[in-house]
C-alpha cells in the first residue's frame, strides 16, 4: 500500500502554557490538492513548520511519504518542498544564485534548466540577475516558490501563498498547481481566501486552537454546512406555506428559502406567481465554504459540550 | 557530510566576498594602524627576543589577532544575520546534517581568517622586514587559531537572539581574551600572577605559536601551543556539533 504523501499522528506542541498543536492527526493520501485552514494562531504554520524539522513537535510522529521527519529526516526534506509564511529573502544574492544555492543545499549542481524552466514559469525571467533585495513583496514571494521546488519534490506545500499577491499571479500561482497537481504532486495549502480553497482543493481539514475541527471532503462539507439557498424579497403577496416551512427572513424583508437543485428554484417560483406575491429582488446563492467554516468554528466556541 | 556542505560552504564564502571592502580590506586597515601607532609610541623598547625588533614582534601578533577576529565575525555575523532576517529557513529545510552546517560555517571562517591574514602579512611586509615563516607551524595555528575563533562564532551566532547580545559576547569575551594574549608583548615580560593568567587563556597559545612559526622562538614550547590549541578546537567543535545535533535555537 503506497505511504500517505502526509502523516500527522497525535502531534502536540506547546509554547510554555500555550497548546499550538493539540494532538494533531491527518493524512493526506499522494495526490491530493489538500487545504488546512482555521483563524490566526490555529497552529496551521506550526504544524507545516513540524513536518518541515523547523519546529519540534512535543510528542507524536510526522512522516512525508513514509519517512519520518526526524529520524529520517534527510529523506523527508528532499520529498517536501515549503513554501513559507513570512516572506524572507537573503539580500547578498541575486534570484538565480538564490536557486542555485537552494540546488546545492539539495545535493543538486547544474539545475540550470529547471532553474530556468522556474523563472519562467514564474514571470521571474527578467529578474533572474537582479539582487533580492530590489525586487517587490509579491515577486519575492514567487521567488520562494521557486525555491521550494528547486528539487521538484513530490509534496509541496504552501502557507498562504497568495497573500498580498495580485490577481494575476494569483491565477497563474493556481494553474501552475493544478498542473503540478496532474502530473502527480500532492498540494497541501493555507489559505485564508476560502474561494480559493472551495474551488481547488479535494479536501479540507479546518484547525482550531491547535485542534483539527473538521476534516473532510469539500463537497460534504459543502453539503453538510451550507446550503443553496433562493433569497426573494417581495414586493406584495406573501410566501406560500409549502415555501414558508422551511424559509427564514430577515429584519430588512429577505426569504431565504433553501433550494436543493436549479429546478427548484424554478418550482419555487411558480409557487411564488401561483400564491400572487410579486418579487422585487431576487439572487440564487451557492454554497459556500466561507459559510461552512463560519459554522464550524461558531460550533467550536459553543460552550462545553459531552466531548469536551 | 553531503553535497550540500559545499554548497553552504561557497554561499558563506561568497557573502564576505561580496563585501570585502568591509571583510577583508577593513581589517587590513586596523591592522596597519595598530602597527604604526605602536611601533611609534613603543619603537624605543627593548628587543623583544635577542635579534627580534619590537615592531617585527608586533607583525605576526597581528596578523593572528585579525585571523582570529575575522573567523569569528564571519561565522558569527552570518549567523545572526540569517536568524534574524529569517532566511535561515532555506538552510533549515534542506537535507543538510548538523556536521555539513558544522563544517561550511567553520571553513569559511578560516578562509576569512587567511585571506585578512595574508592581507596583513603582506601590507607589513613592505614596510617591516619579517623572516619568511615556517610554513608547516604556520599553517597549524591558522588551522587551530583561526578553528577555534571560527567555531566560537558558530557558538555566539547560534546563542545570540539579537546584535546586541553578539556584540556583548565580542566585546566581554573574544576582544579581552585576543588583547590579553600577547599580541603586543611577550608574557614572559608580565609580572607573575598576569603570565600565569595568560597561560589559562588558549588565544595566547595561538598567537605564541604562531609567532614561533616567524622567529623560531616563543614564550612557550610550540608543541604545547599546538597540543592545547588543538586540544581546545576539539573540546569547542565537539561542543558545538551537539549544539547543532539538538537544535539548539534553530529547530525550535
Ligand atoms: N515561536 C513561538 N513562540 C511562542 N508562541 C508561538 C511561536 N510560534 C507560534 N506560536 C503560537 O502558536 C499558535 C499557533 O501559531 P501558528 O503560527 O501556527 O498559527 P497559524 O494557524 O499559522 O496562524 P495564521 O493564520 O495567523 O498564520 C499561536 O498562538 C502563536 O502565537
Ligand atoms: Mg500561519
Amino acid at each position: 500500500m503506497a505511504s500517505p504523501a502526509v502523516e500527522v499522528r497525535d502531534v502536540s506542541k506547546r509554547y510554555g502554557p500555550l497548546r499550538a498543536l493539540d494532538g494533531v492527526s491527518l493524512s493526506v493520501e499522494q495526490g491530493e490538492f489538500f487545504a488546512l485552514l482555521g483563524p490566526n494562531g490555529a497552529g496551521k504554520t506550526t504544524l507545516i513548520s513540524a513536518l518541515g524539522g523547523l519546529v519540534r513537535a512535543d510528542a507524536g510522529t510526522l512522516r512525508v511519504l513514509g519517512r519520518d521527519v526526524a529520524a529520517e529526516y534527510r529523506e523527508a526534506r528532499r520529498l517536501l518542498g515549503i513554501v513559507p509564511q513570512e516572506v524572507v529573502f537573503d539580500p547578498f544574492f541575486s534570484v538565480r544564485e538564490t536557486l542555485e544555492l537552494q540546488s546545492g543545499y539539495f545535493g543538486l549542481r547544474g539545475n540550470g534548466a529547471w532553474i530556468g524552466e522556474l523563472l519562467e514559469r514564474l514571470s521571474l525571467g527578467a529578474k533572474a540577475d537582479a539582487n533580492m533585495r530590489s525586487l517587490s513583496g509579491g515577486m519575492k514571494r514567487r521567488v520562494m516558490l521557486a525555491q521550494a521546488l528547486v528539487h521538484r519534490p513530490p509534496v509541496i506545500i504552501l502557507d498562504e501563498p497568495t497573500a498580498g499577491v495580485d490577481v494575476e499571479l494569483r491565477q497563474a500561482l493556481w494553474r501552475f498547481m493544478r498542473e503540478l497537481n496532474a502530473a502527480g504532486h500532492t498540494i497541501v495549502l493555507t489559505t485564508h481566501y476560502l474561494e480559493e480553497a472551495q474551488h481547488l482543493c479535494g479536501r479540507i481539514a479546518m484547525m482550531k486552537t491547535g485542534r483539527i475541527v473538521a476534516l473532510d471532503s469539500t463537497r460534504r462539507l459543502l453539503a453538510d454546512f451550507s446550503e443553496r439557498v433562493l433569497r426573494v424579497k417581495l414586493e406584495s403577496g406573501a410566501l406560500p406555506a409549502a415555501l414558508a416551512a422551511g424559509a427564514t427572513v430577515d429584519a430588512a424583508g429577505w426569504h431565504r428559502i433553501p433550494v436543493e437543485s436549479a429546478a427548484q428554484v424554478e418550482t419555487a417560483l411558480a409557487r411564488l406567481r401561483e400564491a400572487g406575491a410579486a418579487v422585487a429582488h431576487l439572487e440564487v446563492a451557492e454554497p459556500e465554504l466561507e459559510e461552512v467554516f463560519v459554522k464550524i468554528m461558531a460550533r467550536q466556541d459553543a460552550p462545553a459540550r459531552e466531548d469536551a | 557530510m553531503t553535497g550540500g556542505f559545499l554548497t553552504l560552504f561557497e554561499k558563506e564564502v561568497m557573502r564576505f566576498w561580496k563585501v570585502s571592502f568591509q571583510t577583508v580590506a577593513a581589517p587590513v586597515l586596523s591592522a596597519l594602524l595598530f602597527l604604526v601607532i605602536f611601533s611609534h609610541a613603543l619603537a624605543g623598547r627593548v628587543e623583544a627576543y635577542p635579534g627580534v625588533g619590537y615592531v617585527q614582534f608586533l607583525v605576526p601578533g597581528l596578523a593572528m589577532m585579525s585571523m582570529l577576529q575575522n573567523a569569528f565575525a564571519n561565522a558569527s555575523s552570518s549567523l545572526i544575520q540569517s536568524k534574524i532576517t529569517g532566511n535561515i529557513v532555506f538552510i533549515l529545510l534542506a537535507p543538510l546534517t548538523p556536521a555539513d552546517l558544522f563544517a561550511a560555517y567553520l571553513a569559511a571562517a578560516m578562509v576569512r581568517a587567511v585571506v585578512v591574514g595574508a592581507g596583513v602579512v603582506l601590507a607589513v611586509a613592505w614596510l617591516v622586514p619579517v623572516p619568511f615563516p615556517n610554513l608547516l607551524w604556520l599553517a597549524a595555528f591558522t588551522v587551530t587559531g583561526a578553528g577555534i575563533l571560527g567555531v566560537l562564532g558558530i557558538v555566539a551566532g547560534l546563542w545570540a537572539e539579537k546584535f546586541d547580545q553578539l556584540a556583548a559576547f565580542q566585546n566581554f569575551l573574544i576582544l579581552p581574551l585576543t588583547f590579553l594574549a600577547g599580541v603586543f608583548y611577550s608574557v614572559d615580560s608580565l609580572p607573575p600572577f598576569w603570565r600565569a593568567a595568560s597561560h589559562l587563556n588558549p588565544f595566547f597559545y595561538a598567537i605564541d605559536g604562531f609567532r614561533y612559526a616567524f622567529f623560531g622562538r616563543a614564550d612557550v614550547s610550540p608543541w604545547a601551543s599546538l597540543a592545547i590549541a588543538s586540544a581546545t578546537l576539539c573540546a569547542l567543535s565537539w561542543l558545538t556539533l551537539r549544539l547543532l545535533r539538538s537544535g539548539y535555537k534553530l529547530r525550535h
